[in-house]
């Protein structure tokens, strides 16, 4: 059927494998139908990616050189609330705050393709209120680890290289993290005013009912949510 | 478009209207990743060791980040040409974690045979 197309219409019409390949053959722009701000997100985030990858790539390349014992996570991130000593806690907490924001995140992405204005500015102000909370909640884990004695060239439990791997993992984890609350604050707010439901271009929307920017918010955002998965499983729980 | 309704894949349909799915979906992902992250903490919590841990750890892992790329991040629903682009490149970092696995272990080798077991015990104190 698809042989039947002529030129552009075919490969507009194309998908899987034979339209990947009319894709990344043609003359022309590659991601068809992906919008420029969508793609540019797309290539920050992969370009993020491999920053991410070399920061636990390389922490887990001194953690195995050390012939000195790796700090036990599982205790050194243990929190003693009422008595008891519960290891992990609050990176469990965190855990929990960051997939939730991840939740308002889509629906407000869902919201805001329904052009539900004033849901999706509020979704948007949770996500970034959720944000907001584990960026508090890293803060005093930082200052209880640092009171503790936990600097980049040492710790009281063992390798040295764990304070340099924590603080450089999770400090620019948490900078993605606050770059994106202060983000979400700003879309939230033209989405609230009505920006992207009035006739007018910006940098943002291609003018009246595009709220695509509220999507490549989310982009950003479940990014950030997704390296955590990483740090969590590799920095917290290896 | 020339050709007729049924023709249309529901993907490239979602995405002419922008990315909108049922709204359900996203409470059952939501869901799961929540499913996910308490499997991943009680690891940890059951002090499970050794080759179980690690392969629940890296299962667990995978699962949630696969749950965000498709469902949350709608890669699911992208043209194949944006999908390889994006998820490809990353997969050259598994031959990077590779040669610094194999260089590591020679690394702590060659300390341990020039500074021998000791080492370890005059950094503690």
């Amino acid at each position: 059927m698809e042989s039947k197309l002529q030129g552009q219409e075919q490969t507009l019409a194309q998908q899987g494998h034979s339209g990947f390949a009319a894709d990344w053959g043609s003359d022309q722009r590659v991601f068809k139908k992906v919008s420029w701000g969508k793609a540019m997100m797309w290539i920050l985030l992969l370009s993020d990616t491999f920053i991410f990858a070399c920061f636990l790539v390389a922490y887990l390349n001194a953690r195995n050189t050390t012939t000195v014992d790796w700090p036990n996570a599982s205790e050194v991130f243990a929190l003693h609330i009422g008595g008891a000593n519960l290891p992990l806690i609050l990176i469990a907490i965190m855990t929990f705050v960051l997939i939730s924001s991840s939740g308002t995140m889509a629906m407000a992405v869902n919201c805001a393709y329904r052009k539900a204005r004033k849901a999706t500015a509020a979704l948007m102000l949770a996500t970034a209120a959720l944000g907001a909370a584990f960026v508090g909640m890293q803060a005093f884990e930082w200052s209880k680890l640092i009171s503790e004695g936990v600097r980049p060239w040492g710790n009281p439990w063992g390798a040295e290289q764990f304070g340099a791997s924590f603080f450089m993992i999770t400090g620019f984890h948490g900078t993605h993290v606050t770059i994106g609350v202060i983000f979400l604050i700003i879309v939230a707010r033209r989405v609230w005013r009505g920006d992207f439901d009035r006739d007018q271009r910006s940098w943002m929307s291609a003018g009246n009912g595009d709220y695509e920017a509220v999507e490549i918010m989310g982009l950003y955002w479940h990014f950030v949510d997704l390296v955590w998965v990483f740090i969590f499983a590799f920095f917290y729980l290896w | 478009m020339t050709h007729s309704p049924q023709t249309v894949e529901a993907g490239e349909m979602a995405h002419d209207e922008g990315q909108q799915h049922p709204i359900k979906l996203y409470f059952v992902v939501w869901g799961l990743l929540f499913v996910l992250s308490a499997a991943s903490y009680w690891v940890d919590y059951a002090q499970l060791q050794g080759l179980l841990r690690w392969s629940l750890i890296l299962i667990f892992m995978t699962l949630k980040a696969g749950l965000i790329i498709a469902v949350f991040m709608h890669m699911a629903w992208e043209r194949l040409a944006l999908i390889y682009a994006i998820l490809l490149p990353p997969l050259a970092v598994i031959g990077l974690l590779a040669i610094l696995i194999i260089e590591s272990d020679y690394t702590s080798e060659t300390r341990v045979i020039e500074f021998g077991q000791g080492a370890a015990a005059i950094a503690a104190e």
